[in-house]
């Protein structure tokens, strides 16, 4: 009887091992910073080539789309991190209002090639994936947007590069 | 008006829940069986009440009393009847009472059935039915309300209240906001509710199985009463995930089903436990193992449910940064934390007399498998869960939060799926208590030549990649077992002198679990094919085109031909291409991508031209073009081989969970009318 017990202990132990590794080893490939755009601007040269992933206001005003190249350009505006900050702005909606009718807040260029997304518009939140170069322009490998303004309930990852 | 018979009804309905919960308890406790006749009576009574409340909802949205805060907010007069009446799900609100009243549905329906043999089981599911719907109707009531009118005070400020306050007038917006133009697909339209009835029918095997620990039963009746509600649960669960992914494969133009979205893995949580533990309910039954371990599962699954309403409704982890930002986050959290602890402390109370009747001694037998693919599940479970609450984890521990995306979930779970279908090729053929490799061997090695036959057949065709190869062979050696297992089966009684149809026929109809099962296998093998396929041999290219110039794609060429604008009726304007799709030269068919743009919502919507074949689809999405001239459009084509598989796939799955679900008379009465049946059948095919 033990002897049979201890055979599947063994086994066991090895699946752990093997399901620890796999996770250990995909969270290293897989995880990303995740920065408000001060953090990212403050980390200045430091963070130019890294993998990062910004959130922001998007300006509708300074959307830009190259239909030949399907190359895609506006600007970020930064939104608080901290859930706590954005409630005391009056939730997401209106913390990203207030983001993109604020001119003193920092600002980031964001490059996207691929797919202009149907979400993407002013004072929508945009979730970009990528790296910040030397002159300070990000270019995202890949583009999320949500509105909450727009209805209750979330929609799933819009573009993906 | 109706809106406040809604409201009442609604409130009604929580004193109800409330009332039956503490006459069950006290009626059990005092031993007086009119108390739990009276709790039952009070659960019989809230699916009307909410039944008023649900159409007194559809009413208002139908008639569109933009004074209703939640109407204004979900529908708009240019929307369609069909998708007012549905917005009742469009909502936060609206959907937390459609859930109630789902909830009440399926109460009702376990309280009509016959109790004469577990009467001592009836007080606890009341309870813990009526505890959970309790706890949606404060959340309705006090927090969620969809009857919330808006007033306008003598300032011009706006606010929501039940009822008129003094000095305001009654505040109605000439139109509502509208339900967002990506969520005007059928798709969209019936994925919630069908999701919706896979999570609340899991609520059923969960109470039964609290009342089975309450009142220390500890053998398996509490699985076999609810052995069609898992069924049915999961049915709808997995026919969730599929309509949502073919959702965001039409609507959504990025070519994908799947993104590892917080929310999506929400839904997919509470399915992976329960997959789960509709395979080791089957130890159980058969063998008495797992006990405990079935609990368990049923508790994880119960919790992941509530967990996942919470997440796909109010959007808290859609982004990082919004977590917690509904009012009743913390409610859930509270209720989450109270249900689990109440039932695990529950479990470890009767840990010992649920122990296992025998022990497992070969690790091929059936059992061991079973058990390993419980673990695989559960392992599954954890990394996607880890990956869920990764930033919120990473920001207590080290103050920065860490992402972790696709990339994560696919290299963690990818290993682990390939085990499971290899898993689901080999376990069904072991035996019971002992198998041997040999014994094993035997059953497969016929399957096994076919498939290495396959995978020969693929490396002469070319294919070089090593995942690939790895899974196309898996997918088809597990393809193979099973085919092999319908016809040693079918032949068996074929050799008996039935026609080879009619055997299968009745192979399948006499062991609807067994062989139900077996097609659900199938089309997860399909489904793995084309999984496979799009996620290794997915081919994109873009370009902008003249009238007459043409993209290449992987064989496919793609010639723009023409490009019109026009306004509709319901407020959009259109832009649609016309393409010629050719294929080595070919012409093949002619596709019309297009792109919505809504006034109303000042909302693109870009819609895909999609030529279907089983061998790939060609995805075209019009991405640009020349506003005046129409001179130039821009195009971003994708090849996605196999998808048809996926669909195929699901269908497939979806059949064979009906098959097994499939009411069966009770055992006892079957032998006698079942031959009488078989005969009649047989005369009919004679005939």
């Amino acid at each position: 009887m033990s002897r049979s017990r201890n055979k599947f202990l063994f086994g066991g132990l090895i699946i752990l091992a093997a399901v620890v590794y796999l996770i250990v080893s995909s969270t290293a490939a897989g995880a990303q910073f995740f920065f408000t755009v001060d953090e990212l601007l403050a980390d200045g040269p430091g963070a130019v080539g890294k993998p990062a992933r910004v959130a922001g206001a998007v300006l509708g005003d300074t959307i830009v789309y190259d239909t030949e190249t399907l190359t895609l350009s506006f600007t970020i505006v930064h939104t608080p991190g901290d859930t706590r900050l954005i409630n005391d702005e009056g939730g997401l909606a209106a913390a990203l209002d207030a983001a993109v009718a604020d001119p003193t807040r920092s600002r980031l260029q964001v490059v996207y090639v691929g797919v202009k997304p149907d979400l993407l518009q002013h004072a929508a939140e945009a979730i970009v994936s990528g790296q910040i170069d030397e002159s300070g322009v990000f270019h995202a490998n890949e583009l999320l947007l949500r509105c909450p303004t727009r209805y209750e309930e979330a929609l799933p990852a819009q573009a993906q590069g | 008006m109706i809106a406040d018979l809604g409201f009442f009804a609604l409130f009604i309905a929580l004193l109800l829940a409330l009332y039956a919960c503490c006459s069950a308890v006290v009626g059990q406790v005092r031993g007086e069986p009119r108390w739990i006749a009276s709790a039952r009576a009070a659960t019989l009574l809230c699916f009307p009440l909410l039944t008023i409340s649900a159409l007194s909802i559809m009413y208002s949205l139908a008639t569109l009393d933009f004074q209703l805060q939640y109407v204004a907010q979900v529908t708009s007069r240019s929307m369609p009847m069909y998708l007012r009446l549905t917005a009742l799900w469009g909502g936060q609100s609206g959907s937390l009472v459609f859930w109630a009243w789902l909830m009440a549905a399926f109460t009702s329906g376990v309280m009509l059935r016959n109790w004469r043999r577990d009467r001592d089981l009836l007080p606890w599911v009341i309870l813990v039915c009526m505890f959970t719907l309790a706890f949606f109707l404060v959340l309705i009531v006090f927090f969620e309300n969809p009857f919330l009118r808006m007033w306008q005070g003598a300032t011009g400020a706006v606010w929501t209240a039940m009822w008129q306050p003094a000095g305001a007038q009654a505040y109605l917006p000439v139109d509502g906001n509208g339900l967002n133009p990506l969520l005007r697909h059928p798709g969209m339209i019936i994925h919630p509710p069908v999701l919706y009835l896979g999570f609340v029918s899991f609520v059923v095997p969960f109470a039964f199985a609290i009342a089975a620990l309450i009142t220390g039963r500890s053998d398996d009746r509490w699985i076999r009463l609810t052995r069609r509600w898992s069924l049915v649960a999961w049915l709808f669960l997995s026919l969730g995930l599929i309509l949502g992914s073919r959702w965001a494969y039409d609507v959504l133009g990025w070519g994908g089903y799947w993104g590892w979205d917080p929310v999506e893995i929400a839904a997919f949580m509470p399915w992976l436990t329960g997959t789960a533990f509709l395979h080791s309910v089957m130890i159980q039954e058969k063998r008495g193992l797992f006990k405990h371990w079935n609990m368990l599962l049923v508790i994880l699954t119960y919790d992941l449910v509530i967990f996942g309403t919470f997440l796909t409704r109010s959007g808290v982890l859609s982004s990082v940064h919004s977590f917690a930002q509904s009012a009743i986050g913390p409610m859930f959290f509270a209720f989450i934390a109270i249900t689990l602890s109440a039932s695990l402390a529950l479990l470890s109370w009767r840990w010992n007399t649920l122990r296992s009747e025998v022990e497992i001694t070969s690790l091929l037998s059936r059992e061991a498998l079973f058990l390993l693919n419980n673990f695989l599940f559960i392992s599954i479970l954890v990394i996607c869960f880890l990956g869920v609450i990764f930033p919120l984890a990473s920001e207590l521990l080290t103050g920065q939060q860490i992402t972790v995306g696709p990339v994560y979930y696919e290299s963690a779970t990818g290993p682990l799926w390939a085990a499971l279908l290899l898993l689901m090729g080999v376990a069904p053929l072991s035996a019971w208590r002992a198998s041997t490799a040999r014994t094993l061997g035997r059953a497969i090695w016929k399957p096994f030549i076919a498939s290495l036959l396959i995978l020969a057949a693929l490396l002469i065709g070319g294919m070089r990649n090593p995942g690939a190869l790895l899974g196309f062979w898996l997918c088809a050696f597990v393809g193979f077992v099973t085919l092999y297992e319908f016809w040693r089966g079918a032949a068996a009684r074929s050799a008996r002198g039935e026609n080879f149809a009619l055997a299968l026929w009745r192979l399948v109809a006499r062991n609807r679990r067994r062989y139900g099962g077996y097609i659900i296998h199938l089309g997860v093998v399909l489904l793995a094919i084309g999984i496979i396929g799009i996620e290794l041999f997915q081919q994109e290219t873009q370009g902008s085109l003249a009238p007459g110039e043409r993209l290449q794609l992987g064989g496919y060429q793609i010639e723009f031909v023409s490009l019109i604008e026009f306004q509709t009726d319901d407020g959009r304007l259109v832009d649609r291409a016309v393409v010629d799709v050719y294929r080595d030269g070919r012409y093949v068919t002619q596709l019309y991508p297009r792109q919505d743009f809504y006034f109303e919502s000042g909302q693109p919507m870009t819609i895909s031209g999609l030529y279907n074949t089983w061998e790939s689809d060609v995805y075209v999405l019009l991405v640009g073009w020349e506003p005046l001239s129409g001179q130039k459009a821009t195009f971003k084509v994708y090849l996605n081989p196999l998808v048809n598989w996926v669909w195929t796939g699901g269908f497939v799955f979806i059949l064979g969970t009906l098959v097994a679900s499939w009411p069966e008379r009770e055992s006892i009465e079957l032998a006698a009318p079942s031959r009488l049946r078989g005969r009649r059948v047989a005369a009919g095919a004679r005939r």
